[in-house]
């Protein structure tokens, strides 16, 4: 179950510790994934362990025509595109009363903007073969919000929203469009937590640990896969039971 | 009738099916011929890549009978 053989992926923020995790787990089941990030030497990096059926396709996701580049791309580089994984995100977080309009926008353009303008581009070609997954990765927070990260829920809910307008439109169509929302995950993003906090948010997880990068892959080769073809508009969260929804 | 507007009619016809002689020049793609928007998106999709022309949205928004896409490709499609 669950195998990607011939299924082509398109995975944004590949360099990340999530996003690496989702690209080698796509890959495993047996998907052509193109990787793509802003830093060349870490997506050649991951592109040479994972040896074949692997491309690189560049794109800085805060620039427009760069953004616009990335699906058409990734279509050449692999003749087709049937899964897209919007997963690139960054984070600006400042207090809501100081946060500057550029710290907003850049969270904005990256996390909601740059996935709405690939899932446009994608879903054309995907309509015309009629199938298609757009996964978008969302987070916990997009749901129950976090001091100092307003710009960021706000992208993550707008993920959500989104999500489910777009899987509305395409359903006739056989794609599916869903979120996969982490939790406290192990990766760059928590590294630079220090102890004091690390304890503070471990003791909100009923599991008491954070997640893994592939507790999340699972969830995204799950929602790729053939067989959750009757799932759509979905947020699949994987928290550790820190929120239940 | 003119090559484009066959080529118009066998679109619409394979796209959507419906009977060929439902597919007059002003048989109306929504109201007449059971399409819903998606469909309508569609059927520019497959007319910009039989006529090789692309199809601007504010030109396919205009493009809502039969006889509306077979004028616009007679004008635009080489």
């Amino acid at each position: 179950m669950f195998g990607l053989s011939g299924r082509k992926a398109l995975v944004t923020g590949a360099t990340g510790g999530i996003g690496g995790s989702i690209a080698r787990a796509l890959h495993a089941q047996g998907a052509t994934v193109a990787l793509s990030g802003t830093r060349r030497s870490a997506l050649d990096e991951l592109a040479a362990s994972l040896g074949d059926r692997v491309h690189v396709v560049e794109a800085n996701l805060s620039d427009k025509d760069s953004v616009e580049a990335l699906v058409p791309a990734a279509e050449k580089a692999m003749d087709g595109l049937d899964i897209l994984v919007n997963n690139a995100g960054v984070t600006k977080d400042n207090l809501f009363m100081r946060m500057k309009d550029e710290e907003w926008d850049t969270v904005i353009a990256v996390n909601l903007t740059a996935s709405f303008r690939l899932s446009r581009a994608a879903v054309k070609n995907m309509m015309r073969r009629r199938y298609g997954r757009i996964i978008n990765i969302g987070s916990v927070v997009g749901s129950t919000g976090n001091p100092g990260q307003g710009n960021y829920a706000a992208s993550k809910a707008g993920l959500i929203g989104m999500t489910k307008a777009l899987a509305a439109e395409v359903a006739s169509r056989s794609i599916t469009v869903n979120c996969v929302a982490p939790g406290f995950i192990e990766s760059p993003m928590t590294d630079v937590l220090n102890e004091k906090q690390r304890e503070g948010i471990l003791g909100t997880i009923p599991m008491g640990r954070l997640g893994q990068g592939g507790e999340i892959a699972s969830a995204v080769v799950y929602l790729a896969s053939t067989e959750a073809g009757y799932v759509t508009g979905h947020t699949l969260h994987v928290n550790g039971g820190m929120a239940m929804f | 009738m003119s090559d484009v507007a066959d080529r118009v009619k066998k679109i619409v016809v394979e796209h959507l099916g419906v009977e060929a002689d439902k597919v007059t020049d002003n048989a109306n793609f929504i109201d007449d011929l059971g399409a819903d928007s998606l469909d309508t998106v569609e059927l520019v999709m497959a007319f910009e890549e039989e006529f090789n022309v692309e199809i601007p949205d504010d030109a396919a928004e205009t493009i809502v009978t039969v006889g509306d896409a077979i004028k616009f490709l007679e004008k635009n499609a080489a």
